[in-house]
């Protein structure tokens, strides 16, 4: 019998103003009966693209070539019509990221369930019923009857994507496809979703495609890997081979670009430039102008597909030319060597209560952001507050950058209440850096004039030191003079956040808040910036705080962890402490559930002993 | 997203990329709506200004004998008067010409009038919240709750009708879609993190809103403003038309309407002409509002 799923020479343009951008080229994979494919890739590596190739969800204009044959149909002969009779829901389904947004907010849950089984799948609408029933209690809804006649608001973000799961399986497929299925949850939630979906892979006998970004996840959830960079698919094998002994350079730096748990933080392995255009495809192999073994033939010519079906890449290096992966160097030797006990800021029994009215005269409702928290960031450290989304982190967070104040308690800033300084005294002592780089950037400015913002509101320096001060910002973050009068637009993520970390520093502030820094970022762009952050910390003696909900990221930075559940903090204590025998209960469940990047063969573990 | 990418990987490091201006200057001359439209408003600019130059005939002089005379292309036309005349004797064409003046100063006027109304409430309203928002917002209902052009008419009429009553009459009474649009805006910006890091670094509320807030409601106050610019000119002309605007004998294209719609079945020219007039100053705006709005974008969007 064939394979399930054959994907041959598939392409994919997509017209822009600009030319035709070739987010897809000659990717071919195949897939068995029953068995997870990860497919993983940074953001515009056509990962995406593909999925929605064989779902026949790509843009209208989008051109697309090479074939799709499922279970020895030609997919690209049938008309749309055939298709969706045929295959969508029946036999090929998919769920996407956004649980927010993917169901209807006006009909019930019990509707959006039973309204495709009913139309397509030859269902009576109490057999729907009753099959959507059985799902919702296999998802592990509680109370499924009342859930049916419910809206999509009533369900939390997690019990969205169960439903949204549910919905996918109703006809049984034969494959199902999970576009980023956990990204957008948080990371309890996360590992109970994707064990709820390896479960039913294996219940069901179903295959899965697996579309993530998060390689530790790939590891965990899947028999095959397929590594996509630029549009291609560079390296594809066995999820255990490819993870263990990865071929493709970019394989091996996107590992080593992961923040790990086991052993002592390390610099991270950042790969130098950025991500390809795609607009003007590269005669020879798309990872060259990043290649760290780049040859005169990788530009020329495109690369030769290495190896066997068992695990094969595109790159032009054998086996034996492969440069063996050297350990990288340990960043520190010890979390709490040489720090000062100083309290840089120093917030004590800090209470926000929100408190909203529906309407003019509606009853008044309050929220308890923050209850009772204590939290003092020394002097040189880095302190990692973790909590999940809602527990106030982000809340505190302001509060402890002075930019709000709290319903009661106080923050003091080198010994002094922050409601006593001035705005300006304030920007000196702390700044900001924010998740969302495209957001933090006022798209109608210029670099030199975002970096320069902070230095202009002070006031205190003529226009040629403001402007000197502001190249030397750049040269901090490593950004280079020519972007000086670029617009945010023009850049990537990563370098825009170094553009906001490089304006957080035009002042030389004695603290950094830092909101989710990286949690916006690609794997390889993150291992930039947290390398960027470490180093400047060395360099200025900067304290920082760090709000995460990344374990790994944690154990990468901070010398200290705090633990937020529901406004209150659960757990305090040194990184080491806290990561290797956490006291608290809920800590102890946020280290299990964060997937942990394992290589199974022993020669990559020596490295890491 | 990939076109970013594209500009930062394609740049060669020793290339030096085009400043802003020049990027400016290279997309107003590929935008063919803002050339049109910058041309057209360019021109009747122009004609305003040197209107007596151009003029052949003094606008104001009557002339009884020659009422009503058809344009040079109706075989009883003459090259004396090109456009004809009007009921009175008056050379149409040198009576559109400074008609050009009155519709372009109250346009600008009344439409710059209602900028600074509406733009500041909307960005008070959407930048503090709370009862400053309340209130706004009640004004902004109590506004539209009136018959704009019926207000305009009594007040006009208890004022006295001169060109800046007029202006200022029009200009107050045509600041909501600036409030409604400027205030969305302001709501959704002052939650972005830039904002945030702005106050962090120790800006007040007015540094914000002039320097992080402003300059990103540029494009939407842009194409109000040429959509306001043509419905003030519309306003003016309906005004006239009733009788309460532009007072004759100053030519205003409005009031040519009104005056020459008695004879508009077997005098047609005298209604058309100025129609079109009007036609083509507002289509211009818009044009060169929308393309405006294309080439100050400096995410390059469109």
């Amino acid at each position: 019998m064939g394979k399930l799923l054959e994907i041959k020479d598939l392409s994919v343009g997509l017209p822009l103003p600009a030319g035709l951008l070739h987010a897809v080229r000659g990717a071919s994979i195949g897939l068995d009966r029953g068995e997870a494919l990860g497919i993983v890739g940074e953001s515009g590596s056509g990962k995406s693209m593909t999925a929605l190739a064989l779902m026949r969800l790509l843009p209208q204009r989008a051109v697309q070539g090479g074939s799709i044959t499922f279970d020895g149909v030609d997919l690209g002969t049938l008309s749309d019509a055939q298709f969706s009779q045929g295959f969508l829901g029946h036999r090929i389904a998919m769920i996407f990221q956004e649980p927010m947004t993917s169901l209807n907010p006006v009909y019930t849950i019990g509707r959006q369930l039973t309204e495709g089984a009913v139309r397509y799948g030859g269902y009576s609408e109490a057999a729907a019923r009753k099959r959507a029933l059985a799902l919702l209690d296999r998802v592990g809804i509680p109370d499924p009857v009342a859930r049916l006649s419910q809206y999509p608001h009533q369900l939390s973000g997690g019990q969205r994507q169960r439903v949204m799961i549910a919905m996918a399986l109703m006809l049984e497929p034969e494959l199902l496809i999970a576009d980023e299925p956990t990204t957008a949850l948080d990371v309890t939630v996360q590992a109970q979703i994707l064990d709820l979906l390896a479960g039913l892979r294996r219940e069901m006998g179903m295959a899965m495609i697996l579309i993530t970004h998060d390689l530790a996840v790939v590891a965990e959830q899947s028999d095959r890997v397929a590594v996509m960079y630029g549009g291609e698919v560079i390296e594809e094998g066995e999820a255990q081979a490819v993870m263990a002994e990865p071929a493709h350079p970019y394989t091996q730096a996107l590992l080593s670009a992961i923040p790990r748990m086991d052993g002592p933080p390390r610099q991270l392995g950042a790969i130098p430039g950025t991500v390809p255009s795609l607009l003007s495809p590269p005669k020879g192999c798309v990872f060259a102008p990043r290649c760290a073994y780049v040859r005169a033939e990788c530009v020329a010519a495109r690369p030769p597909l290495l190896g066997d079906s068992a695990h094969s890449r595109l790159c032009i290096l054998t086996d034996a030319e492969r440069p063996a992966r050297a350990p990288a160097a340990p960043i520190r030797a010890d979390h709490v060597m040489g720090k000062q006990d100083v309290p840089v800021i120093d917030g004590r029994d800090i209470t926000q209560v929100f408190t909203s009215r529906k309407g003019m005269f509606g009853p008044k409702h309050t929220i308890r952001a923050v209850d009772g928290v204590s939290l003092t960031l020394k002097r040189g450290e880095t302190l990692a507050l973790v909590g999940e989304s809602g527990s106030g982190k982000s809340t505190l967070a302001r509060i402890m950058l002075g930019l709000a104040l709290p319903t009661s308690g106080t923050v003091e800033m080198l010994g002094r209440p922050v409601a006593d300084l001035l705005p300006l005294e304030r920007a000196a002592l702390v700044q900001p850096i924010f998740q969302d780089p495209y957001s933090s950037l006022n798209p109608r400015r210029t670099l030199a004039e975002i970096i320069a913002r902070p230095l202009t509101l002070r006031g205190t320096d003529d226009t040629a030191t403001i402007a000197t001060k502001t190249r030397e910002a750049m040269e901090m973050v490593r950004l280079p003079s020519r972007l000086l009068h670029s617009y945010p637009s023009q850049l990537s993520g990563g370098q825009r956040q170094r553009v906001a970390i490089a304006r957080a520093l035009v002042t030389r502030p004695q603290a950094l808040v830092c909101d989710e820094p990286t949690s916006a970022l690609d794997v390889s762009v993150q291992a930039q910036i947290l390398n960027l952050l470490t180093e400047l910390q060395a360099e200025l003696g900067l304290s920082c705080l760090v709000i995460t909900h990344d374990m790994a990221v944690v154990h990468q930075v901070a010398d200290r962890v705090a633990v937020m559940l529901g406004g209150r903090l659960v757990e305090e204590g040194t990184c080491d402490a806290v990561l290797r025998s956490p006291s608290n209960e809920y800590t102890a469940r946020l280290l299990a559930a964060a997937p942990q990047f394992r290589p199974e063969v022993s020669g990559v573990q020596e490295t890491f002993a | 997203m990939t076109q970013t990418d594209a500009f930062t990987f394609d740049a060669p490091e020793e290339a030096e990329p085009m400043s802003p201006g020049q990027l400016m200057r290279r997309r107003a001359l590929n935008h063919t709506g803002f050339l049109i439209g910058s041309g057209i408003i360019v021109t009747l600019a122009l004609i305003a200004i040197f209107a007596p130059l151009i003029a052949p005939h003094d606008p104001f002089v009557q002339s009884l004998s020659s009422r009503m005379l058809p344009p040079v292309w109706d075989p009883a036309g003459s090259w004396d008067h090109l456009l004809g005349t009007d009921q009175n004797g008056r050379d149409y064409l040198s009576r559109l010409i400074y008609g050009t003046r009155v519709s372009i100063s109250i346009g600008l006027g009344a439409a710059t009038v209602g900028l600074l109304i509406g733009v500041t409430l909307g960005v008070v309203a959407g930048y503090f919240g709370g009862w400053v928002d309340h209130a706004v917002s009640f004004a902004l209902t109590a506004q539209l709750a009136l018959p704009g052009l019926l207000l305009a008419m009594a007040l006009v009429f208890i004022i006295g009708p001169s060109i800046w009553v007029v202006i200022g009459i029009i200009g107050v009474l045509h600041w909501t879609y600036y409030l409604v649009v400027t205030r969305a805006a302001t709501q959704r910006l002052r939650n972005l993190d830039f904002v945030a890091a702005a106050t962090a670094s120790g800006a007040t509320p007015r540094q914000v809103i002039w320097h992080e807030i402003l300059p990103n409601l540029i494009p939407q106050i842009i194409v109000i403003f040429t959509f306001e610019l043509g419905i003030a000119i519309l306003a003016e002309a309906s005004l006239s038309f009733l009788g309460v605007g532009i007072q004759p004998p100053t030519p205003s294209w409005g009031l040519m309407i009104a005056e020459g719609k008695q004879a508009m079945f077997y005098r047609p020219w005298l209604v058309v002409l100025p129609g079109l007039s009007l036609f083509t100053l507002v289509i211009g705006a818009n044009l060169m509002g929308d393309g405006l709005r294309d080439i100050t974008a400096p995410e390059g969007r469109n």
